[in-house]
Formats: C-alpha cells, sequence, structure tokens
C-alpha cells in the first residue's frame, strides 16, 4: 500500500517541480481569464442585461457573472495543456518511463491526472485572489466551498485531455485540438452568458449548451461559490468524469496499442 | 525455412530461461494492421548472457522492445521475464525488468537525484531505501559526483551512464537496452558497451537491440532480426565464422532482402 501512496507522491511532485519550472505557464494561465475579466466583460456589461438568477440574490454586474465561467476556463485550459504535455511525454519517451513501472496503469495514469488537477486549482485561487484585488469578490465561505467542485471539475477536463491524448498520435495535430474542442466547448456553454439569454437567440443552440458537460462544471463552481449545491450539475459532471476516466483507461490499454506507430 | 528451423534448435539450447530467470520469449507475433511487424518470434536468454539482437532498421526492434516492456500487448505468444508471464502477472514481470529506452527518458529540469528519485517512487522501491539506493548505483558508474547537478548539465554520454544506473536501481533480473549508444561518441560508446558486458558477466540476463556490429563481441550471443524474424540464432564468433561481424551482417540482410 506504501508503494501507491509513494508513486502518487512521485507523480504529483514531478507535476509541481515541472510547473514550477514553467514560469511562463503560470503566467499565461493566469492572464487568459483576467483579460476576458478586466477588458472583456467590461466592454460588455453595458450590452448584456442579467436579470436576478439563481444563485444570484440582487442584481450583479457581468464580471461577477463571468467569475465562475472564467474559473472553469483555467480548468479547461490546463486539462488541454497537460494532455498536450503527454503527448509530449510520448514522444520523448518519459511516458515510456511511467508505463513500465510495475503499478497497474489505470492508478499510474490516475495519478497523473490528480497531479495536473492540483495545479490547474492553484491557478484558479491565483485567478480569483487578482480577481478580489480588482474588488470582483465572493462570499467567503465561497471561496472553501468552492475547492471541491474544482476538484471534480478539474478531474473531469483532465480526464477529457487524457482521452484525447490517447487518441492524438502526433503533436501537430494538437492545434486541431483547440479549434474543435476547447473553444466549442467554451462558447456553447453558460460561462459568458446565461442560458436563458441563449434561448432567445437559438433554442437549439440552448439544448446543445445544456448538453455540454463544461456548462455544468460552469454551474456546478457558480452554485458553490455562493454556498448553494446544484445537483443536477452536480450529477453531469460525476457522470462525465467516470465516463471519460473509464474512456481514458481503455484509451491507454497496451492491448489497443497506444504505442501503435512506428519509431 | 532451413533458417527458421535452425534457429529454434539453437534457441532450446539456451536452456530454459523461463524457468531460470532469464528472458523468454515464445512464438510472438504482431500486427500493425496489416503490416506483419514480428512473425513468430522466440528467443531465450539466459542469466549471466549478454545477448546481441542485431537487425538493420526496420527490422522489428522497436516493437519486440514494447512488447518486451508491455507498451503493446500481441494477440499471440508468450513473455516470460525472470520466469514471470508478462501477460498473466505484469507486475512481477515488469519489476524484474531493467530498461534503457532508445529515447532520452530524463527530466533535464530535475537533478539527477531527483529523476532517480522519481523512477525508484514509480517502481514502489521503500523510501528509507532510495538513498543508498541511488548513491550506490551512480557509484557503480562513477557518476556520484554529479548526483546534484541538473539533468540538463550532463552531456550525452554521461546522461545516458545515469539512465543506466536507474535502471539497474531496483536490482532487476533482466536489462533490456534499446540502441542505447544512439548519438554517443566513441569514447561514450566503447565505456557504456564495456560496462553492460561486465554486468552480464556479474549474472545479469542483457538484451542489447543494436544495428552497430562494432558493439558486438565473439563471445556474446546473437540473434539477428530480419523483417519481423529471426534469422540466425547462437554464438557470434561460431556464426559469423571467418568473416568480420559487419561484412557477415551486410551479406545475410543483404541476401536475405
Amino acid at each position: 500500500m506504501s508503494g501507491f501512496w509513494g508513486v502518487t507522491r512521485a507523480i504529483v511532485g514531478r507535476e509541481f517541480l515541472r510547473f514550477i519550472h514553467q514560469r511562463e505557464r503560470f503566467i499565461a494561465a493566469l492572464v487568459r481569464p483576467l483579460v476576458w475579466l478586466l477588458i472583456f466583460a467590461a466592454g460588455f456589461r453595458a450590452a448584456l442585461g442579467l436579470s436576478i438568477i439563481p444563485p444570484y440574490q440582487t442584481y450583479i454586474t457581468y464580471e461577477t457573472y463571468i467569475v465562475p465561467g472564467l474559473c472553469a476556463m483555467v480548468l479547461l485550459f490546463n486539462g488541454m495543456q497537460s494532455s498536450l504535455s503527454l503527448v509530449y511525454d510520448r514522444e520523448m519517451g518519459s511516458m515510456r518511463l511511467l508505463l513500465t513501472s510495475p503499478f497497474p496503469r489505470w492508478w499510474l495514469l490516475f495519478c497523473r491526472l490528480f497531479g495536473s488537477t492540483a495545479i490547474s486549482i492553484l491557478q484558479v485561487y491565483a485567478f480569483l485572489a487578482i480577481a478580489a484585488a480588482f474588488g470582483i469578490t465572493l462570499p467567503t465561505l465561497g471561496y472553501i466551498a468552492v475547492l471541491p467542485g474544482l476538484v471534480l471539475g478539474g478531474l473531469m477536463l483532465g480526464a477529457l485531455g487524457l482521452v484525447l491524448s490517447s487518441f492524438i498520435s502526433q503533436l501537430e495535430n494538437f492545434a486541431g485540438v483547440m479549434n474543435f474542442v476547447i473553444f466549442p466547448m467554451f462558447f456553447l456553454s453558460s460561462a459568458l452568458y446565461p442560458l436563458w439569454k441563449m434561448a432567445e437567440s437559438s433554442p437549439l443552440l440552448r439544448d446543445i449548451c445544456a448538453l455540454n458537460p463544461f456548462t455544468h462544471v460552469v454551474e456546478l463552481i457558480r452554485f458553490l461559490l455562493y454556498l448553494q449545491l446544484n445537483w443536477h450539475a452536480l450529477a453531469w459532471v460525476v457522470l462525465s468524469t467516470v465516463a471519460l476516466t473509464l474512456l481514458a483507461v481503455w484509451g491507454y490499454d497496451p492491448a489497443r496499442g497506444l504505442m501503435k506507430r512506428k519509431g | 525455412m532451413g533458417q527458421v528451423g535452425r534457429t529454434r534448435d539453437q534457441s532450446e539450447t539456451g536452456g530454459h530461461a523461463a524457468m531460470t530467470g532469464g528472458l523468454s520469449v515464445r512464438d510472438l507475433s504482431f500486427h500493425y494492421g496489416q503490416k506483419c511487424a514480428l512473425d513468430a518470434v522466440s528467443l531465450d536468454v539466459a542469466p549471466g548472457r549478454f545477448c546481441a539482437l542485431l537487425g538493420p532498421n526496420g527490422a522489428g526492434k522497436s516493437t519486440l522492445v514494447s512488447l518486451l516492456t508491455r507498451l503493446l500487448v500481441a494477440p499471440e505468444g508468450d513473455i516470460h521475464i525472470a520466469g514471470h508471464d508478462l501477460r498473466t502477472a505484469p507486475r512481477k514481470a515488469l519489476a524484474a525488468l531493467g530498461v534503457v529506452f532508445q529515447q532520452p527518458t530524463l527530466d533535464l529540469n530535475l537533478t539527477v537525484r531527483q529523476n532517480l528519485g522519481y523512477f525508484a517512487a514509480l517502481h514502489g522501491l521503500p523510501r528509507g531505501e532510495v538513498p543508498g539506493r541511488i548513491d550506490a548505483a551512480l557509484g557503480r558508474l562513477d557518476m556520484r559526483a554529479r548526483a546534484d547537478e541538473k539533468a540538463r548539465a550532463l552531456n550525452g554520454g554521461h546522461r545516458r551512464r545515469m539512465e543506466l544506473a536507474r535502471a539497474l536501481l531496483h536490482e532487476p533480473k533482466v536489462l533490456l537496452l534499446d540502441e542505447p549508444t544512439v548519438g554517443l561518441d566513441a569514447a561514450a560508446r566503447a565505456a557504456i558497451t564495456a560496462h553492460v558486458h561486465d554486468l552480464a558477466e556479474q549474472g545479469l540476463c542483457v538484451l542489447w537491440t543494436t544495428h552497430l556490429t562494432d558493439e558486438v563481441r565473439d563471445s556474446d550471443a546473437l540473434l539477428v532480426l530480419h523483417r519481423g524474424q529471426i534469422l540466425h540464432a547462437g554464438i557470434t564468433g561460431e556464426i559469423r565464422g571467418d568473416a568480420p561481424l559487419s561484412d557477415w551482417f551486410l551479406a545475410q540482410t543483404g541476401a536475405a532482402a
């Protein structure tokens, strides 16, 4: 049993060390949501009228509305970034080192997933701290209550990254992930606009948004930040996490042939 | 066909490596879609043996290495590492296997000691033993003084030595090296080849894949892999006869084309 714990510590520790050595990555991960929050939202607040919808009890500014969506955005980009580094690891060979460990492969993958999630969460809190410094604050206890939601959302999006990395054979194909996964997931969600607003323009798009698991990550985070639990979102996120994790384990099954390429 | 028959005979004289703790492969086949990469490959390497697996590019060496390290699993054939079946007891089999991959697998931002520590944890070595084992492993390769340097600061030869030290950290029974001298200068190449020969003399079972004939000694076991099949198996000096190994190898793989 101590061996399992040792593996976890080593893999998570390595993720942290890599993170520390890539300061540009940390800054990029912070700048992205801050640009949205401080520039996009400022410009957009006049254009978009928000009514009072749960979990909010008063009128809120647009900046306040998009904070949960931007937290989820940090998780999304990080999950994809970590799968990008998995593809890179595979080309470089350090993935081989990891997968030839005698520990079960699903455990190794889970540790990796857990490590990248921990780093995502660190970045979310850094983002929330800067947002607070600019006067966009949330209920104090909400900062703690949101933690389980961030863990779950991070695991879900990390698992999605794992799935993608197991199907992408080369680094070059990764640009497609940006276009076909990150942007649609982000824009077809409640991160930037509430779903009822979307329904005004297109009921079909609203339905797609409602099916998008990323929407439910955003809503889970939004409600937890205001000390409420959105059971519907929670169920969706748990279900997606389980499904994506199973798919990732299947994707990395050696009999299926992750390494099925020459070289 | 005659040569394949001979392969069988020769490999069986190698003893029952599956029983004695070496490496044993039986009827291993693997296909990439339609393309056959390995065709019913069988081989045995006994403990204390340095076995060179010689093959031109595209012979199937990389596929064999992926199968031996369980990065791939073949639908047909059996692999035993130190008596453990890789299919039914993968954890025990992988625990008995040390690997030096062709691709560099070091984390260049970490120190030598951190790299080895990471590996030790991946293999579940008891935490208290790790520093001592790392010192011993680095000491054997004269790398102890470099333990706290970043991997990035090491030259190619030293990085390889460090990967070798790492592969021995969990005291494997079988050591697999996949073209370990690629990109090294002549001196580093000679040093690492000599060191691994010493390890075999001390009782380790070594499988060394290469396409460079000068890394193979006359007393080494030799397997020639060509187009997914074992063309020859035996002792290098006996197989090559009077011809230099490089000429003999070229004639074999050229003529068989």
